[in-house]
């Protein structure tokens, strides 16, 4: 198997060397189409977030400033019956928030436990052409998105972008050269999904049953 | 039915007096047309979309072994190896040894065409190790010891019934006395087996939706999240794809992406996009000690030379299969595939042999709604049409099917014999049918006239109608 390399390379060098000779090679687009949905005034981007975030099955709280983040996840924790326990990563900039003052609300300050059902992460960028969240590694265990029944993600609306190419650019901003980025960048979309079983569609299948929103509209923290 | 294309015409058959399948093809077609119309209406640039995604693989194609080489080193400037594999039987004992120096034996994978193409799974279980998949689908097959019927869509042939009896096979410790009726339980014992496979897993497999050389990322796409809980947990991260799931940046990726899902399942996107760059990096906290990108060329660079390179743009949405009224009829088990409905009788003569997929060329009325949906427009009608000349040229056709062929030829091309021949035809046809009006057993047409009737012809041909009708005009 040593020089399997050579041998499909050599492979492939020769049919590509045979069709230049019939057809010059296709060149790249020089400007990528963005569809309309993905570009827009903030305000339009932030309200088209919320609604496809909508469509695609997630839930969305609103509110005016950070500080009233743990107010907001504790109602949604209590409405969906979720317990009283949040799993959050301790390198979290939510972590500082005033989570003592809420009720009910106790975070858990180290790794996943099967029992934990309610976990919150923070996203890097919205993408409001599909109501899309994106998470990284690097700033969440990838786990506190997959295993929970219900993932909470905070996002700061400033952080809401047109089109899928502006979040990654976002993620090219927050971690630099590609040597730097988080091993695993996930766009994500609506809550777990199947159709696997007669085409009905299911939720929650492996991941998250519930993906809910939490949206700042106010100032960043600290 | 049998899992060899040579059988595709019994299979069919068969397949026909399906009542489960009929009514699972008639669901899937029919909710993926008015799905996919209520879809473009929300994007009114996918035909241009199209357009790029056409222009992005063809660049790829066309540059692929400088773009290969530059995704290799990316891989490894990231902690990643990658390894090079001819054909199946390299790629099985490649990954078979990563498992084994990987240490532990629970496996869990991901949903993954080419790992169907070259026979993983198989393999690995006849070398000791057991691995479990995980997309809720795919378990189903495994537990059913069958094949994906769908590209994107695998147990679509089956219903809840036969999936709660699969899981009583399946799952030794479910109590007898268990409920498994509906979907809803289905999804709850699956979810729940499943579970301890994730938690427990040494080594994942997955596939790749596409493979990014500028950064060395795959670009990995789930509904379930199955593939991302695969890679998230395990200690070793082995990825398998083809060396045509190249493209040069990660823009290109995400133009496909906002065609891939649309085309697939008429969504916008799916519910997970992940982009996963090597091993878990510094200072994170989970993610995979070590990752392995294994290529496989299996037949890819020796298409990528002839007529049928179009195929190689494929990106594995199924929209093909789901408006492909012949895979209607039939369903995918009947092609006796890995890859069924239109993209599979182009690709199955080409990996498997034409002598063995000859009949699959064949099974197409050439109505081109593949041609019409593929979201990189690859012309399957005029491939197909390919393999149908080279099966006419290859002297193992019969020679009855190579005199009727011929014959039609010479009628075809001499308008006026050819309208002696019909008014002949026409004529023998009205007297055996002059009783009845319709013709119960047709000479050499008895296949056909074994189901139904055949009405008499009446009203006169399309070319004396034609006359008739533009006299009426003038």
């Amino acid at each position: 198997m040593a020089d399997a390399r050579g041998a499909i390379l050599n492979a492939v060098r020769g049919a590509i060397a045979a069709r230049r000779s019939i057809t010059p090679a296709v060149e790249r687009p020089t400007t990528y189409i963005r569809p309309k949905r993905a570009q827009g005034q903030h305000m339009e981007l932030l309200e088209r977030f919320c609604e496809f975030a909508r469509v695609a099955g997630a839930s969305v709280a609103r509110v005016a400033e950070y500080k009233a983040v743990p107010a907001a996840v504790a109602r949604f924790m209590s409405r969906e019956g979720l317990g009283d326990r949040l799993v959050m990563a301790s390198t979290n900039r939510l972590f500082q928030l005033p989570w003592n003052e809420t009720p009910r609300l106790s975070v858990l300050r180290s790794g996943y436990s099967p029992d934990d059902r309610a976990a919150m992460t923070e996203a890097i960028a919205g993408i409001a052409e599909s109501g899309t969240l994106l998470v990284s590694s690097g700033q969440s265990p990838n786990a506190l998105h997959l295993l929970p029944e219900a993932h909470i993600v905070a996002i700061d609306s400033g952080v809401i972008v047109g089109g899928y190419e502006d979040a990654l650019e976002t993620l090219g901003e927050n971690y630099g050269d590609r040597e730097n980025w988080p091993r695993a960048a996930t766009f994500i979309t609506g809550p777990s999904r199947t159709a696997d079983i007669e085409k009905t569609p299911q939720i929650g299948v492996h991941g998250p049953r519930q993906l809910h929103i939490v949206v700042i509209d106010g100032k960043t923290p600290g | 039915m049998r899992a060899d294309p040579s059988d595709f015409s019994g299979n069919a058959r068969a397949a026909l007096g399906d009542d489960t399948l009929q009514a699972a093809l008639g669901k899937l077609q029919g909710d993926f047309r008015r799905d996919r119309v209520d879809m473009l209406a929300r994007l009114p640039e996918f035909e241009a979309l199209r357009d790029q995604a056409r222009i992005i693989k063809d660049h790829a194609l066309d540059h692929l072994d400088d773009y290969l080489v530059q995704f290799e080193e990316r891989v490894v400037a990231r902690g990643g190896v990658v390894h090079w594999c001819r054909d199946a039987a390299e790629a099985q004992q490649t990954i078979t040894q990563l498992c084994r120096e990987a240490g532990g034996s629970n496996l869990v994978k991901g949903k993954s065409m080419v790992s169907e193409e070259i026979g993983l799974n198989e393999y690995l279980s006849q070398n000791g190790f057991d691995p479990v998949e995980t997309d809720l689908g795919e378990y189903i097959l495994q537990l059913r010891r069958e094949r994906p019927s769908h590209v994107v869509m695998p147990a679509i042939h089956l219903n809840a019934r036969q999936v709660g009896d699969a899981f009583r096979v399946g799952h030794s410790d479910l109590a007898p006395s268990r409920s498994l009726d509906g979907p809803d339980e289905l999804l709850a014992e699956a979810r729940s087996k499943l579970r301890q496979k994730f938690l427990d897993a040494d080594i994942g497999i997955t596939g790749a939706n596409f493979l990014v050389a500028e950064t060395g990322s795959i670009v990995l796409v789930t509904n379930e999240g199955n593939g991302d809980l695969v890679h998230t947990l395990s200690r070793t991260h082995i990825v398998i794809a083809g060396i045509e799931k190249i493209v040069p940046t990660l823009s290109d990726a995400f133009a496909l992406v906002r065609v891939l899902a649309r085309s697939a399942t008429a969504q916008e996107i799916t519910s997970y996009t992940s982009v996963v760059s090597g091993p878990r990096q510094a200072g994170e906290a989970d993610g995979p000690a070590s990752f392995h990108v294994v290529l496989v060329d299996n037949g890819r660079s020796a298409l990528l030379r002839g007529e049928f390179r179009d195929v190689l743009r494929c990106i594995r949405c199924g929209a093909c299969q789901s408006l492909c009224p012949v895979y209607g009829a039939v369903g995918g088990h009947a092609y006796g595939a890995v890859y069924a409905g239109p993209i599979g009788s182009v690709l199955t003569p080409a990996l498997a042999g034409m002598e063995k997929a000859r009949a699959l060329p064949e099974a197409s009325s050439f109505c081109g709604q593949c041609q019409d949906v593929c979201p990189v427009r690859i012309p399957l009608p005029a491939l197909l049409r390919r393999w149908r000349d080279r099966i006419f040229d290859d002297p193992a056709l019969s020679s009855a099917s190579r005199i009727g062929i011929k014959s039609w030829f010479y009628l075809a091309r001499r308008p006026r014999l050819y309208r002696i021949f019909q008014w002949l035809g026409v004529a023998a046809l009205r007297v055996i049918g002059r009783k009845r009006g319709y013709i119960r057993f047709l000479p050499l047409a008895g296949g056909w006239t074994a189901s139904r009737d055949m009405p008499a012809p009446e009203g006169g041909s399309f070319m004396q109608q034609w006359r008739r009708h533009k006299g009426g005009l003038r």
